[in-house]
């Protein structure tokens, strides 16, 4: 019964806040929204019992992904609304959804349910985090270290990629940027 | 009863709204936040279709796709703050410069 109503409560609300994400003409509602649809994006994961990879959602999305797009904002003149020359939005919500259905028809419907099966059980008496860091760190050791490997290249290229000509100002005009050069 | 099927048209429809949002978007940043609400899709389904079929390969998979996420948003938001800089403008129509 209350997984029933935290199911639909979830669903109806995080849908709504990624229509607002995605119509919305001001970055900042679309951020915040984004933000609060990913916390409730985590319920879903609460809801099927993977508690790590809802906690780890939260931390990683909520805390990291936003902070940084919160940041990277502060770059880019985000006070007046984005102004975009959108085609007609009937044919783009036609496009999408058939998109969406047609990628489903090509990839997924060919599987029949019967041919799966589970490969890796999880231990039966271990919590959720236990089992997750026993078949991670044995089965998926390899891909784990090169997802680290994978984290460390991302961060070493955002620093170099954002980090040139930090002592510009964006948003000061060529001559204040020459003549802070000169005094210096 | 809540059944798999919920769960993956949920993800599903979450899924079209990302990609409703690739589509209809011109903005560069706003773009971003399109791509962010399909890797969550795939990550619900993921969820879900490891807990419906007790395995844990599902929630590995959506491990390895919040480390794809959070690697392509540090490089992503680096490349368009040098746009950014050299262009002035985030619009993807303003940064058609290619037209032959």
């Amino acid at each position: 019964m209350f997984e029933q109503i935290a199911f639909y409560l979830f669903s109806i609300l995080t849908i709504g806040l990624f229509l607002v994400t995605v119509l919305s003409n001001n970055i900042l509602y679309a951020m915040t929204s984004l933000a609060s649809g990913m916390v409730l994006i985590s319920g879903f994961f609460f809801l099927n019992g993977a508690d790590f990879l809802g906690v780890v959602q939260l931390i990683v999305y909520v805390g990291a992904v936003m902070a940084l797009y919160a940041f990277g904002m502060m770059f880019f003149n985000v006070t007046k609304a984005v102004k975009e020359n959108n085609t007609s939005n009937v044919l783009v919500f036609v496009l999408g959804v058939s998109i969406a259905l047609l990628m489903v028809i090509m990839f997924a419907a060919p599987i029949s349910p019967e041919v799966i099966f589970a490969s890796v059980s999880p231990e039966p008496n271990a919590t959720n985090p236990e089992a997750v860091g026993l078949v991670l760190f044995t089965k998926y050791l390899v891909p784990f270290e090169v997802a680290a490997v994978m984290l460390l290249i991302a961060m070493i290229g955002g620093i170099i990629l954002a980090g040139k000509k930090m002592d510009q100002s964006l948003t000061k005009t060529d001559e204040e940027n020459i003549i802070q050069k000169d005094i210096k | 009863m809540i059944g798999l099927n919920h769960y993956l048209i949920v993800a599903g429809l979450l899924f079209a709204i990302g990609l409703i949002g690739v589509i209809r978007r011109k903005n560069l940043l706003m773009l971003f936040f399109a791509t962010e609400i399909m890797l969550n899709a795939a990550n619900v389904a993921f969820a879900a279709i490891s807990h419906y079929y007790n395995d844990l390969s599902g929630q590995m998979f959506a491990f390895f796709i919040v480390a794809i996420a959070a690697s392509e948003v540090a490089i992503g938001l680096g490349l368009l703050i040098l746009v950014y800089k050299k262009q002035g403008t985030l619009d993807l129509d303003d940064l058609a410069s290619m037209k032959g």
